[in-house]
């Protein structure tokens, strides 16, 4: 471990103090900061040369952006636990026999989820609960199973405290994926976010007419396009965290990602960007991932200790990692701007195009990484569109077209997307603010979703332009709680306060409502 | 074969069942009072009153042997509808002679994310051929087609027309003819006979009533409306739509009727339902 100096320790102190003595953050998210500042003093990782002057930089010079995940990674950043084989054998380690009815698996999954760790300290994925809960469903009577049903959605809300969590149903209609919709549209909550697996040949209109009616009362389910997840994750694949594609009883170890405006900034021509700073920092950025791993796997003493690890639940050699980007817009628009050109990512042809064959370049690299550890993936990582940081100003999340310039026709717009939603296994995603009149006919929304998944998008959010709960980037929030918190109250949940960054300095809130 | 064309609307989600390229198509040959698009009515006589009052100068006046004419540049135009309030004819400098080909070029970008084409107006049906050709292209790609119309133009003269068609949204905008005259300058005879024609064929889809309580008794009308078409459900399902009069885009002398409420259109729909209708949506 190396040494840092006393400065740094003095500086890291009145950080600490200052989290102690906050008015806006409750007791948990006290705890959970306390112990990343703990963590920011270790040097344990072996980074590679040159990472210093990408991360660790004025906020308008970064190129490369750790997430927040610390030091010395005491976990990997998301984390996929087998809750069907839970659910199946029990936990020795939670002392829990196999669930035998509806009421069993609800609790003994409120019981697990206490215990899965992440990078936010809340669990990032909460399972296929259509799939989990329907053989349990002939075990009570149908009023039971909606009330517990919604007693369990609400109960995640009040104890999950992070909308990253994530569920996940579909692609085939059930009658626990309908309970689940419906208490959701009752309850209107931001926790769990929520993804439809969706595939027009196996899931009927009426069960994706019923997502569609939900998430105009609360945002979600988002549609995930199932067939393109399978034939790249296979069929044991789930959606976690924001909207990320990853193997199930696996996870990510780690997810950095690349803020192309700001390689864009270094590089003297789009020439200069293609054959050298962009290669330059993809290849610090790899190797840093890289030493994460290194620490995660060899040193860390997780894969080991861990009781998941230990009871099978999740597997070492199910883990990868996402290379992820974001600001895909600005490094066009600004290489546009170096060169004397006029057109803007989105719009014009040709600055649409370059934006493609930077995807290639990033594709080419990342499949010419090797990582000994993410072997499930063929020993590469997972390209993500990270979905952006409430400290993000003038940077798109992944590969969106930014706020205040969506083409004028929906039309223009997902032609756009469906040029860059292929490059992304590990999730990608657009949102939609929808028009209130479109309550009346849902089949629009489900028309454009079909369409859309023809068209090689991968994933699709919408929410009523007019709802309390939205979706901010990849994760949901009340606007009711947002405003609590702008007026200074402490609120329930940790993405709150992510929210009211992203409306400050993302401008979520000023979608062009379709 | 060309017509003047409004504007197309490449995804609605308001002309129709899911997701729909609406086309609009310009001139009318009624005058309804609360008309909420009175800009599709009239055709352009190049006058160029909204010359002058393009704020943006993306209007200018060509004058050939065959008269005048407005020409649009849409890289100028800011949607402002400067030129559609001033104008002293209820038309539009932003209109385009298509021919359906042309027409169904625009429709094409949009596959697959539509399921069909709405062609409305103005009165799409003062242009039967257009419309047939327009929707044997739009067959031939697998889309639906549907019309929206008033109803004054006797459907019963086009078979081919029908024949491409799936299904017409007809306004009702009054039952009794006295009414009827009051609220468009022309009576109803061939729009109830049309409603009959069509269920008959299986190719009425939904009829609509726009409520506005200032000009005409409503719940009247509705209600004799719905004695009248409560046979004709025994040839196929139809969808009866309510519609709310709003004062957006009415024409200034009659945008100050009042809006009726949701409460008075639930008890239109409560009517309905207890005569048998079960599809019924409340705009």
């Amino acid at each position: 471990m190396r040494e840092i100096s006393m400065e740094r320790v003095e500086k890291t102190r009145e950080e600490i103090l200052s989290i102690i003595k906050s008015a806006e953050l409750t007791h948990e998210q006290k705890v959970t900061n306390l112990a990343n500042q703990a963590d920011s003093l270790l040097e344990v990782l072996d980074v590679p040369e040159g990472l210093d002057g990408l991360l660790n930089v004025p906020q308008e010079d970064k190129c490369i952006c750790d997430l927040f995940e610390g030091h010395a990674p005491v976990r990997p950043r998301y984390i996929v636990p087998d809750y069907a084989k839970f659910l199946r054998e029990g936990s020795a380690f939670l002392q829990l026999p196999p669930a035998q009815d509806l009421q069993e698996a609800l609790d003994f999954l409120l019981i697990m989820y206490r215990h899965v760790p992440s990078v936010t300290n809340f669990p990032v994925y909460l399972g296929q609960l259509d799939d989990l809960l329907e053989p349990y469903m002939d075990t009570v009577d149908e009023a039971s199973a909606k009330k517990m049903i919604k007693m369990f959605m609400r109960h995640i809300d009040r104890t999950v405290l992070d909308s990253f969590a994530h569920a996940d149903i579909g692609p085939s209609p059930s009658r626990a994926g309908a309970l689940i919709m419906e208490a959701e549209s009752e309850l209107e909550d931001a926790v769990p976010n929520i993804s439809l697996k969706y595939d027009p040949e196996i899931t009927d209109d009426a069960f994706a007419l019923l997502a569609v009616d939900c998430a105009l009362h609360c945002a979600k389910p988002s549609f995930a396009n199932h067939r393109m997840f399978v034939k790249e994750l296979t069929e044991d694949y789930v959606l976690a965290s924001c909207y990320n594609g990853l193997p199930l009883a696996g996870g990510s170890y780690t997810l950095c990602r690349l803020i192309l405006g700001g390689i864009a900034k270094r590089a003297k021509s789009i020439e200069d960007f293609k054959n050298k700073q962009l290669p330059y920092v993809m290849d610090i950025m790899a190797r840093y991932m890289d030493a994460r791993i290194k620490f995660e796997v060899e040193e860390s003493g997780f894969f080991e200790n861990n009781f998941l690890a230990k009871e099978g639940l999740i597997q070492r050699d199910r883990f990868t990692a996402m290379f992820g980007l974001v600001g895909l817009a600005e490094a066009v628009n600004i290489l546009f701007e170096k060169e004397g050109r006029s057109g803007r990512f989105g719009h014009d042809e040709a600055a649409t195009q370059l934006g493609v064959e930077i995807m290639d370049i990033i594709w080419d690299f990342n499949e010419s990484h090797v990582n000994p550890y993410c072997e499930i993936t063929g020993g590469h990582f997972l390209l993500h569109a990270q979905v952006g940081i409430a400290e993000d100003v003038g940077i798109s999340p992944g590969t969106r077209i930014p706020i205040g310039e969506e083409p004028e026709e929906l039309i223009d717009h997902l032609l756009v997307l469906s040029k860059f939603h292929r490059y992304f296994p590990s999730g990608t995603g657009d949102i939609f603010p929808i028009d209130l009149t479109v309550h009346k006919n849902p089949e629009y929304v489900l028309d454009i979703v079909k369409g859309a998944f023809q068209k090689e998008l991968r994933y699709l959010s919408f929410y009523s332009g007019d709802s309390d709960v939205i979706r901010v980037t990849g994760y949901l929030v009340k606007r009711s709680e947002l405003e609590k918190l702008d007026s200074g109250q402490a609120v329930l949940q940790d993405t709150t306060a992510l929210g009211l960054g992203a409306a400050k300095n993302g401008h979520i809130l000023e979608r062009k409502v379709r | 074969m060309r017509v003047a064309v409004n504007k197309i609307i490449p995804f609605s989600s308001v002309d129709g069942p899911g997701n729909r390229t609406a086309v609009f198509l310009q001139g009318c040959n009624i005058n309804c009072r609360y008309c909420h698009n009175p800009e599709t009515r009239g055709m352009c006589r190049g006058c160029g009153v909204c010359v002058e009052s393009c704020p943006k100068g993306a209007l200018s006046l060509e004058t050939s042997e065959e008269g005048a004419a407005v020409v649009y540049d849409e890289t100028k135009c800011v949607s402002c509808d400067t030129c559609i309030h001033v104008c002293p004819f209820d038309s539009s400098p932003r209109t385009a002679l298509m021919s359906p080909e042309e027409v169904y070029g625009r429709v094409k970008k949009q596959i697959p994310f539509i399921r069909g084409i709405t062609v409305s107006g103005g009165e799409c049906m003062l242009h039967p051929d257009f419309l047939c050709r327009l929707f044997a292209l739009a067959k031939a790609d697998g889309l639906g087609t549907l019309i929206d119309s008033n109803g004054t133009v006797d459907f019963s003269d086009f078979p081919e027309l029908l024949s491409v068609t799936d299904g017409v949204m007809l306004d009702i905008k009054a039952f009794s003819g006295e009414d009827h005259r009051r609220i468009t300058d022309h009576d109803n005879k061939t729009v109830l006979k049309n409603a009959a024609f069509l269920a008959e064929r299986g190719k009425l889809f939904e009829v609509r009533f726009v409520i506005v309580p200032d000009l005409y008794d409503g719940e009247k009308s509705v209600r004799q409306a719905a004695a009248f078409l409560r046979p004709l459900l025994s040839f196929g399902h139809f969808r009866i739509k309510l519609i709310a009069y709003r004062s957006m885009g009415v024409r200034e002398a009659f945008s100050h009727c009042r809006t009726p409420s949701y409460e008075e259109l639930c008890a239109l729909s409560d009517m309905l339902r207890e005569q048998g209708f079960d599809d019924i949506i409340i705009i």
